[in-house]
């Protein structure tokens, strides 16, 4: 909890916590200004393009340009569509991904221990908007919830593509949450809370949940991000070769340009949400010699900056490096390899927890548990293949005609 | 007035406004979003009895997942236009429902009157509980000490539901159906799951040309190519 909040709330606390929402805000609206034109010029960059470089020096105005085009463009709205859920659905996607950010401890000196305090106009606060004790949970709901936005602007267009858009978001967000929430839960392990500063202020030290999980939690959520973003190898819900543009194939002018938003910030805010899962957030070392001003606020915000920055780089390479998945492919990715091995990993951290805490030997555990879990995925495995086999023998014609191919499952 | 009261009117106007939507609003995508909001406006109404895990849970579980499902279902059957309701298939449903639905709202009425004044459940927790830990943590140590066991028979039970529906929508591995030498295969095999012969079909042009093919086909006609 938020010590700003505790007790009596004077009118002080109420402008701080003004002036946090006001501050997030503006960085999160520059930060996605920024991150357009970072994610343009790099991959232009990669594909031995020169990129926007009209608009301001290396032209980082362009997204400020291309955002005063769409606001002038003429706003369309198809005959077919449903108004209201057409007009509502690009702030449904909007209004989660600024909300999630809220949650994010930005600064803080979080070293030695220290659980990331700092004094503002002589009030003790965190440096984030909000620390609710469901903390990490209230991102998982966000996410949840930005579903809506992407899945009711496709149907409310009344256009097949869109409609085919949004039922394959549905679908693969859907998907992805379970193995995202399982690698959350092996983070929830070891940090004992779900309040996100208690999460960072539990790496203090270096020790990172990136370690500490051994690193396989930190792959599957950084896969399931990147299909919960719809972003490039994931991004089957606006296929353009396949959907033209996919559930924003009907919308234009300035519902696009929110869709458009909500699409950066949902990187920024992801990639943050990862800083802060397996990469400590803005804990680093601080030397004892530096003032208060640079342990609470430059030097933290600096790591919290750079770590950022890794991730900001990663999803925009994933995009210039990988092609897209076939939607079957997508599904059994997530379903049949994601889900199982997250856990399994959960199981296995499990048994080395109980180890550690009740002082039996942690590796010997650990990989006691790992042969009883893989040999029940090999009895599982083994008993669906033989049951396979004798349904396929007993009655092959019917079998096919009844329950059709695998071709309609690739269908959507 | 309190902030307390003030979230509260604007939660249960929500969850009210919400609730009037799912029942009278006319086209089944409206119903669910209708049901979403009443949905968040109870998830502010545990955040003010400070069960924040319930809230979240209420969030990620009910809006994320189960409504969600229902929209999918909606929009990918095609029933998402306006709905037939002259031909009731349980004409008892609509009494049981009145009946049903004036004797809560009498309970309820009794309850708070009987009650006392406060609306925001005033006589059932007026603070959080002696330790501080999070609700979470109690919840937790509660449910594995004092019900473990109905929990782990919960767990069964979920389990036991996995995996029938797994087995009612498995499909053994085999050489697919050449589509292009049977068009009618799949859309046969599906759409017979779903749709009743004595309908007219999906009214909606999203079902694509499938479920068109589909209604003029036999499913005699199907074949594997294997």
């Amino acid at each position: 909890m938020d010590p700003l909040l505790s007790g009596d709330i004077g009118l002080a606390a109420v402008l701080i916590v003004l002036l946090k929402v006001v501050v997030a805000f503006t960085v999160l609206m520059l930060g996605v200004m920024a991150m357009v034109w970072f994610e343009r010029k790099l991959i232009a960059d990669m594909q031995n393009r020169i990129g926007p470089n009209r608009a301001g020096p290396f032209g980082i105005l362009q997204t400020l340009a291309d955002g005063l085009k769409l606001m002038f463009k003429e706003d369309l709205e198809p005959e077919r569509s449903d108004p209201f859920v057409f007009k509502l659905a690009p702030f449904l996607a909007l209004i989660p991904a600024f909300l999630v950010f809220a949650v994010i401890p930005v600064a803080g000196n979080f070293s030695d221990g220290a659980d990331g305090v700092v004094t503002m106009f002589g009030h003790e606060t965190f440096m984030q908007v909000a620390d609710p004790q469901m903390g990490i949970l209230f991102v998982l709901a966000m996410s949840s919830v930005a579903v809506y936005g992407v899945m009711l602007a496709g149907w409310s267009s009344g256009s097949k593509y869109p409609l085919l858009g949004s039922v394959r978001a549905s679908a693969q967000m859907v998907s992805y949450e379970a193995s995202l929430g399982l690698s959350v839960a092996a983070v929830l392990l070891f940090s004992g809370t779900l309040s996100t500063n208690g999460i960072v202020a539990g790496q203090s030290g270096g020790q990172w949940n990136l370690w500490m999980t051994a690193l396989v939690p930190f792959v599957i959520f950084i896969v399931s991000a990147t299909a919960e973003l719809n972003r490039p190898p994931f991004d089957l819900v606006e296929a353009e070769q396949e959907l033209v543009g996919g559930f924003h194939t009907e919308y234009s002018s300035f519902r696009f340009a929110l869709f458009f938003l909500a699409e950066f910030l949902n990187t920024v805010t992801m990639s943050a949400v990862i800083v802060t899962l397996f990469l400590g957030g803005p804990s680093g070392p601080i030397p004892d010699w530096a003032p208060g001003w640079a342990s609470d606020f430059v030097l933290p915000l600096i790591y919290f900056f750079a770590k950022l920055l890794i991730f900001l780089f990663m999803f925009v390479w994933f995009r210039a490096t990988l092609p897209r998945f076939r939607y079957d492919q997508l599904m059994d990715l997530g379903w049949k390899f994601l889900i199982p091995l997250s856990l399994g990993w959960f199981l296995i951290l499990t048994s080395v927890k109980v180890a550690i805490d009740i002082g039996w030997n942690p590796v010997l555990t650990g990989a006691v548990t790992a042969a009883v879990v893989a040999l029940g995925g090999l009895m599982l495995r083994s008993a669906v293949r033989t049951a396979a086999a004798r349904h396929q023998a007993a009655d092959p014609l019917t079998d096919q005609a009844i329950l059709g191919s695998d071709a309609g499952g690739g269908g959507l | 007035m309190r902030v307390e009261m003030f979230t509260f009117l604007i939660a249960g106007a929500i969850v009210l406004g919400g609730a009037l939507g799912v029942v009278l609003l006319r086209n089944p995508v409206h119903n669910a979003l209708s049901l979403v909001a009443t949905l968040f406006g109870v998830a502010v109404l545990f955040v003010i009895q400070e069960a924040y895990f319930l809230a979240a849970i209420q969030v990620i579980v009910y809006a994320g997942a189960i409504v969600i499902l229902f929209l999918f279902v909606i929009m990918f059957l095609g029933v998402d236009r306006i709905e037939a309701t002259e031909r009731d298939p349980l004409p008892a449903q609509r009494v049981v429902g009145v009946v049903a639905g004036l004797g809560i709202l009498v309970l309820s009425i009794v309850i708070l009157l009987a009650g006392g004044g406060e609306p925001t459940g005033q006589r059932s927790a007026t603070a959080p509980l002696s330790d501080q830990a999070p609700d979470i943590d109690r919840l937790g140590k509660v449910l594995f000490t004092d019900y473990v066991f109905a929990f782990e028979v919960t767990a069964v039970l979920l389990t036991v539901a996995v995996v029938g529906a797994v087995v009612l929508s498995r499909r053994p591995k085999g050489d697919p159906i050449d589509l292009d030498e049977f068009p009618d295969g799949p859309a046969v095999a599906h759409l017979s799951l779903f749709v009743d012969p004595d309908d007219e079909g999906p009214a909606d042009d999203t079902a694509d040309a499938e479920s068109a093919d589909a209604e003029s086909a036999d499913a005699d006609d199907v074949e594997v190519t294997s």
